[in-house]
This record gives C-alpha cells, sequence and structure tokens, in this order.
C-alpha cells in the first residue's frame, strides 16, 4: 500500500540521464548531443502516443459532458419552455433572477445543504468504525470485508424502495401504527438514513486504505509507551489519516449534494423534502421548463464547483491524480 | 512487555471483535433480507408488517415479473446497456490511463483535472442539453442514448483506478522490450497488458457496478421499455397504480438485480476492495 512513487522511479528516461559518462573529453561533448537527440526522439514519440491515447478519452468526456454544458448554459439565458415552443427567446439572466428570487429554489438549497452536511457526518463517523473494524478485526476479517461491500453493489434505487416499504404504514416492520414518510421531519431522516446507509462502506474503505499507511511500528511504541487506543487513535492514526479523510469527505460531499435517487423512490420530493437535483428534475421532465431547468443545472455545478474548490484550497485536500498529491 | 496484536487477543478482546463483525453484518443485511422477504411474501400476507414471510411463502411475485414483458425487456437493457458502456469505458480508459502512468506528456495534468471534474459533475445538470442533442439526433429512447452517457461517466473512475494499477507495474520489463527493440506501442500490448489484466478486470467489475446502478439518466433518457434499465422500470411499476403498490413485482424485480452484483461482490471481494482504495487513494 506503499505510494507509488516510494517504489518506482518516478523520473523516468529523462536526458541527463543518457549522457554519458566516463567518456573521454573529445568525445563528450559529442556524445552528449547524439544522447540529446535521441533523448528528444524518444521525448517527441513518447508526447505523441500520450496524446494519441488520451485523445479518444478526451473526446468523449469534452463532447459528453463538456459541449452539453455549454448548450445549457445557453439555454440557461432563453426562455425555453417546451409547452410555448413558439416562444423562444433571448431572455438574458431572467431565469436566474426567476430562480434566485424563488423561496422554493433556496428551501431546496437548504435542505440539500442539511441532508449532506447530517449524512456526511454521520457516514465519517460509521465509515470511521467500519474501517477499523475491517482493518483491525481479528477475527472473521474476511467476512466483514465481503459483507460490508454488500450496501455498495446494491442499485440505490433497490435499497431506497427498501427503506420505503419499511417505513410505510401497514406494510413496513418499521413502520408501526405511524406512516413517517408523509411528514418533512420523518421523512429526511429517513432519506438520510437511506443515503448513510449505502454510502457508509465507500467511507469505509477510503478511510482503510488510509490506515494501512500508518506504521504498525508507532502505534506499537506509542501502545508499549502506555498511550491508550483513544489516544493512539487522536494523536497517530487520525493525523496521518488526514489525507484519505478529506479525499472522502470531498467525494462524499459532492455526491451527497447531487442526491436524487433516494429521494425520488422514498418521497418523490413530497412534504417539503425535494433536494436541488430533485427540482430541476421536476421543472424538466415535469415542467418542461428548459430554460429554467438549465439555470438550475448550471447554479448546481456552480455550487459543485465551490464546494470542491474550498475542499481543495481551504482544507488542501489533495486532488486524487494529483502527482503532489500529499501522500509521501 | 506486549506487543499491540498480543494486547488484542485476549478471549475478551476477541468476543468484542466478534460482536463488532455480527454488528457489520446485520448492518448489511437487514434492508436485503428484508427485500427477499417481501418479495417471497404471499399476497395475502404481504401487509402484515413483519419483518419475514412467517404468513407463508410464494413465488408468485417471480412468476409475475417473468411473465411480464415490461420487466424481462428492462432486465435485457440493463444487461446490455452496461456491459456494453463497461467494455467501451474500459477499452478508452485502458489507453488514458496507461498514457497517465506510464507517459510524459504535456496536457498531462490537464487530462488529470478533466477526469475528475467529470467526476465532480452533478448528472442532472446534462439531463436537459442531452435530451435536446439526442432527440435531435434520433438516439433518444435507445441502447447508444443511454451508452453514451454511462461511459463518460465511467470514464474517470476507469482512468484512476486503472492508472493506480498501472503504476505498480515494474518498469523495468517495458524498459526490457524497448532495449529488444519493441515499439512503445508493442511493449504496452505484449509486456504491459497481460501483466495489467488482473486490474483491467477490476476496473470492469466497478465500472459495471456503477452503470448498473445509475437512475437518472434512465429515467430521463428514455420514453418507451425500448431502453428503459430496470432501476426506472420499477420506479413505474409504482406509477401504474397510485393506492395499489405492487410492492411483490418490485421487490422480486429488486432483489434479481441484485443477484449479480452480489455474485460479483462474493467472488471478488479482494479485487474490488483493492480497486476502490487504490484508485481514490493513490489516483
Amino acid at each position: 500500500m506503499s505510494h507509488p512513487a516510494t517504489t518506482v522511479d518516478p523520473s523516468g528516461p529523462g536526458p541527463g540521464r543518457e549522457a554519458g559518462t566516463g567518456v573521454g573529453p573529445h568525445d563528450e561533448a559529442e556524445g552528449i548531443a547524439i544522447a540529446r537527440k535521441r533523448a528528444s526522439d524518444g521525448k517527441k514519440a513518447e508526447r505523441r502516443l500520450g496524446w494519441m491515447l488520451c485523445a479518444p478519452a478526451v473526446i468523449v468526456m469534452a463532447a459528453v459532458a463538456g459541449y452539453p454544458l455549454v448548450y445549457a448554459i445557453w439555454m440557461s439565458l432563453n426562455r425555453a419552455d417546451l409547452r410555448l415552443p413558439d416562444d423562444n427567446q433571448f431572455i438574458g439572466f431572467s431565469n436566474y433572477v426567476t430562480i434566485l428570487s424563488s423561496p422554493i429554489w433556496w428551501h431546496a438549497v437548504w435542505i440539500t445543504l442539511l441532508i449532506t452536511v447530517v449524512s456526511v457526518f454521520f457516514e465519517l463517523v460509521f465509515g470511521m468504525l467500519l474501517a477499523l473494524v475491517m482493518h483491525r478485526a481479528l477475527v472473521g476479517r474476511g467476512l466483514v470485508r465481503t459483507v460490508a461491500l454488500i450496501p455498495y453493489a446494491i442499485v440505490t434505487v433497490v435499497a431506497a424502495f427498501s427503506w420505503r416499504y419499511a417505513f410505510e404504514q401497514g406494510t413496513g416492520w418499521l413502520a408501526g401504527d405511524s406512516a413517517p414518510l408523509t411528514s418533512q421531519g420523518s421523512s429526511l431522516a429517513i432519506i438520510i438514513l437511506a443515503e448513510v446507509w449505502k454510502t457508509i462502506p465507500f467511507m469505509a474503505l477510503l478511510l482503510m486504505a488510509g490506515l494501512a499507511l500508518v506504521p504498525e511500528d508507532l502505534l506499537k511504541a506509542a501502545a508499549m509507551d502506555g498511550a491508550s487506543p483513544w489516544q493512539r487513535f487522536w494523536t497517530i492514526t487520525l493525523p496521518m489519516l488526514k489525507p484519505a479523510l478529506l479525499v472522502a469527505l470531498l467525494f462524499r460531499t459532492l455526491d451527497a449534494f447531487r442526491i436524487f435517487d433516494n429521494i425520488f423512490v422514498l418521497t418523490a420530493g413530497n412534504n417539503d423534502t425535494s433536494s436541488v437535483s430533485m427540482i430541476t428534475y421536476n421543472n424538466l421532465i415535469g415542467g418542461l421548463n428548459l430554460g429554467i431547468g438549465s439555470a438550475m443545472s448550471v447554479l448546481i455545478f456552480v455550487m459543485v464547483a465551490i464546494i470542491a474548490f474550498l475542499f481543495i484550497k481551504l482544507f488542501g485536500a489533495a486532488a486524487p491524480g494529483s502527482d503532489s498529491g500529499g501522500r509521501k | 512487555m506486549t506487543t499491540l496484536a498480543e494486547l488484542n487477543s485476549t478471549p475478551g478482546k476477541k468476543a468484542a471483535w466478534w460482536v463488532a463483525d455480527i454488528a457489520v453484518v446485520i448492518y448489511a443485511l437487514i434492508p436485503v433480507i428484508w427485500t427477499i422477504s417481501l418479495s417471497l411474501k404471499t399476497p395475502g400476507n404481504i401487509n402484515d408488517g413483519k419483518y419475514l414471510p412467517t404468513g407463508g411463502m410464494s413465488f408468485e411475485s417471480y412468476q409475475a415479473i417473468f411473465k411480464d414483458t415490461v420487466f424481462t425487456r428492462a432486465l435485457i437493457n440493463s444487461i446490455g446497456i452496461c456491459l456494453i458502456s463497461t467494455a467501451i469505458a474500459l477499452l478508452l480508459g485502458v489507453f488514458a490511463a496507461y498514457a497517465i502512468a506510464r507517459l510524459d506528456f504535456p496536457g498531462k495534468k490537464l487530462m488529470i483535472m478533466m477526469s475528475l471534474l467529470v467526476a465532480m459533475f452533478p448528472q442532472i445538470a446534462l439531463i436537459t442539453p442531452l435530451f435536446k442533442i439526442e432527440t435531435a439526433i434520433g438516439i433518444f429512447d435507445t441502447w447508444p442514448g443511454l451508452i453514451i452517457p454511462y461511459v463518460t461517466f465511467a470514464l474517470p473512475l476507469a482512468i484512476y483506478t486503472l492508472s493506480a494499477f498501472f503504476r505498480e507495474i515494474p518498469w523495468e520489463l517495458e524498459k526490457a522490450a524497448k532495449m529488444d527493440g519493441a515499439t512503445p506501442f508493442q511493449a504496452f500490448k505484449d509486456v504491459i497488458a497481460p501483466l495489467a489484466l488482473p486490474g483491467v478486470f477490476t476496473t470492469a467489475i466497478l465500472v459495471f457496478i456503477s452503470c448498473w446502478n445509475d437512475f437518472l439518466y434512465a429515467l430521463s433518457l428514455t420514453s418507451t421499455s425500448a431502453a428503459r434499465t430496470v432501476p426506472a422500470a420499477m420506479s413505474y411499476f409504482t406509477g401504474a397504480t397510485t393506492y395499489e403498490v405492487p410492492v411483490g413485482p418490485i421487490t422480486a424485480a429488486a432483489v434479481v438485480i441484485t443477484i449479480p452484483v452480489l455474485v460479483l461482490v462474493l467472488l471478488f471481494q479482494r479485487r474490488i476492495v483493492a480497486g476502490l482504495t487504490n484508485g481514490a487513494v493513490k489516483g
């Protein structure tokens, strides 16, 4: 589980390496020139191959995510209501004004933030516990690791139906005589429960990878010095876990913010439980108002970008894939 | 002096770990068993509110959904669309990941940033433009209409996971192949590809699971059963009857689409764990 940079020569074939050593002063200049040329030819080929290999993926991502985003921005500046197809026209930022002055939108924003913060908090706590069990369990470790993958693998909609029926009056084993999915507070609690249940394993797996990087010797030494398990966790494990923790939090926060499936199945946005994705969907598919829906989409995109920016800049979460990624 | 392991291995500690294990098993299985239980209850006792089907079991719900072309068609759609999407995403992902893991070229950082951006993309933002574009070019409500967004959103996952695996393959072998006169492409095809297969396989599982899970696109980019996948079709089971919810068929369908992923998880637990942790933390 060590970082690849510690096991693999990261610099690869560099020009300095190929320049011969131990050659006479006369040949040396010539040798270096030849080596440089060879290296630069190799570099050029490498560069070309790199671009060629990346091109298909880049083209697909640009065409399917980039172009439509630009298109969505354009549509958000237009009146585009499928019920009034002849009334299409450029209206500037009117759609944004409409949305941003709408209490329904702001309500959805607060609901989404509430769901995000509460569910990510519980995911973090339970994910950490599960990670510790998966990492440390003296007995049944394989069993725990296998079973814990089940919520990750189950289709969100399937799990959502399971929770919905569990809380449905009459049918549900958890409902009793009440109908918890008909009032706002309990609906939100169930939505959060469904979200947390499904994503604890993902959080736990990322944290477990971080736990594997904590040196066992250090923990042993601390234990021998009389540090309690609690002290060891707070002073050794947690600080070393920080990079993995931030990546996990970033991923989960962005994911929770986009919550749709669970709400669609559990309440369909009734009892004031709509998230921003839910009301955007309703405006697009139910309302057929493409202008308003697109403007909402753009606003969600901006909010997601802000969250990612805050995580990466403020908390120093290393974007996965960046070579300088904080983990050595 | 005792070691950490010894400190933890007293019988009491062992018992405590068993309690933790059991807690995890209960956590993971409670909704699963409940769904299976509902799918097996007879229509007469489906509303008895009991956790287990103690009032009698039957396979009526399963027979009902398999008799219905709405479900069988959706199942074929799910399997076909997800397999094709996985294959394409892997092919493109393998190329890009190889370049990222092994080659040095300008624009690599940009490539990584772009995948990250797509991974963080709010999918809902693409519903309208994709809907408009797909209706314009005539692929709305078809397999390609879903495969295209699935491939796109699977690509970042594929690229991260694969490049993490590729970085662990020893460089020296590739160098040796090049010294023996292999071109960079031959080195890729003959030396690296066979070594990379386990990683590719693992990534395939992760990508398949993520496609299998999609709901939003399946719901928005289809209008008939021509391309509607099971998660979306299930939600239409409910829409058909407003007051009498077809709990039995929905849960039976839920169980059926859960089986393939459960089998994958049980068979390849180690690989899945390695894939998820590699891709995200080592990236």
